[in-house]
């Protein structure tokens, strides 16, 4: 990670984005990805939610990290994860109590995401408060691409909808929008990206390597 | 309390609402650790085990002193602490009392902290207002439902290892297409008991 140290903040925020995205390229915090993009508007909603954390937890411990001492950093960074995602539940049950009966409990899962924890003890706990500030942007940015790619694909699909607007006349199909969908939707998607990656930039496939 | 009702929780638990293909929780354990069968029984045991307890601690912790207290809006930070500080003093006695169980065990222990289902479990069974055998049949039926999605997939993926798979499909996309076809096998099994 030393190479990351000297780039700018435009590098950093694109890093999240492209470079090392969450559920394409790192291939964690997979549960969401998958749980609850049945339909764009919740995969939207949670992205928000992700990004939200996921910039606050990186200021956080950025801001602190020199009173946090490491022995003790991962019990510490979980509490300040935790802390922001309860904002958030709180916040969701009070004012948007619709999306909330639905995703809910996805919500509350965010402390356990690896990719905030991943962000906070890789980038944040050694960097400035500004670059922590981008990556986190650019991580939490990746991350609700990510979700509104699978969930824009799973909806038309799967409802012949998007955003609750019907698109398509005619049967949908209906194994998009069950579980079974989700699991063939990221790992198509994923194959597209690695046959790309193969086929213009002669990489190797990045997550097939995991 | 019915033996019925528990059992019934323990199905529902295992097969219906299986946290792997229906739930989606755990996924990134479930695809990490499922290359291997062995790994894969390892993890298996441990999680069930640190499941169980969990699900019992937290309940303890949930009713006797959060709901007195009026906290239980603390819910997710104390849930996360009470796994956090089980899975550390598990695995500190278990290097002391039996250090072979230790040398096998001990690398899936530090992975569950990560896993998502073991702070469902507490989260799910608080909202639920689940009594304790309640909770207990329902962290079990959570343990052994990713048990047997780990069995299953690790031995498809051995196979897997094997076989022609076009190269931008290696690895993880074709695990989890693997993983959409179990699910949709899993589907049978909605509507098996009515709760």
């Amino acid at each position: 990670m030393s190479l990351i140290r000297e780039k700018g903040n435009w590098e950093i925020f694109k890093n999240g984005i492209f470079g090392e995205n969450t559920i394409f390229r790192m291939a964690i915090s997979l549960c969401p990805s998958i749980a609850v993009t049945n339909s764009l508007k919740n995969g939207i909603t949670l992205g928000l939610a992700v990004v939200f954390v996921q910039v606050m937890v990186n200021v956080t411990v950025s801001a602190l990290r020199k009173f946090i001492h490491p022995k003790i950093r991962i019990p510490i960074f979980m509490f300040i994860i935790a802390g922001y995602v309860s904002i958030i539940d709180m916040v969701m049950a009070a004012y948007a109590r619709e999306a909330y009966r639905e995703i809910g409990l996805y919500i509350q899962i965010i402390v356990a995401f690896a990719s905030i924890f991943a962000r906070a003890e890789v980038f944040a706990s050694k960097n400035r408060l500004d670059k922590s500030f981008f990556d986190g942007l650019g991580m939490g940015i990746g991350f609700l691409l990510a979700m509104i790619i699978i969930s824009f694909f799973r909806e038309l699909l799967g409802k012949g909808t998007l955003y609750g607007l019907k698109i398509v006349a005619g049967k949908p199909l209906l194994i998009m929008i069950l579980p079974a969908g989700g699991f063939l939707a990221v790992g198509l998607l994923m194959g597209f990206f690695n046959w790309i990656d193969i086929r213009f930039y002669g990489g190797k496939g990045a997550s097939g390597a995991a | 309390m019915e033996f019925g009702k528990l059992f019934e929780l323990l199905i529902a638990a295992s097969l219906i609402n299986n946290f792997v293909f229906t739930r989606f929780l755990g996924l990134c354990i479930f695809f990490g650790v499922s290359k291997k069968m062995e790994t894969a029984v390892g993890m298996s045991i441990t999680f069930t085990s640190v499941m169980v307890v969990s699900a019992a601690l937290s309940w303890v912790v949930f009713t006797q002193v959060m709901v007195p207290l009026d906290i239980t809006f603390l819910k997710i930070i104390i849930f996360i602490g009470i796994v956090a500080a089980f899975v550390q003093s598990a695995d500190t006695i278990m290097k002391k009392v039996s250090p072979t169980l230790y040398y096998k065990l001990g690398v899936y222990l530090a992975l569950i902290t990560t896993n998502c289902i073991i702070l469902a479990v507490p989260l799910i069974n608080a909202g639920e207002g689940y009594n304790f055998l309640e909770s207990i049949s329902f962290g079990l039926g959570s343990g052994l439902g990713f048990a047997l999605a780990l069995v299953i997939m690790a031995s498809i993926r051995e196979k897997l290892e094997l076989a022609d798979v076009p190269v931008p499909f290696r690895g993880l996309p074709i695990a989890f297409i693997t993983a959409g076809l179990i699910s949709l096998a899993f589907t049978g099994f909605s509507g098996l008991i009515r709760l």
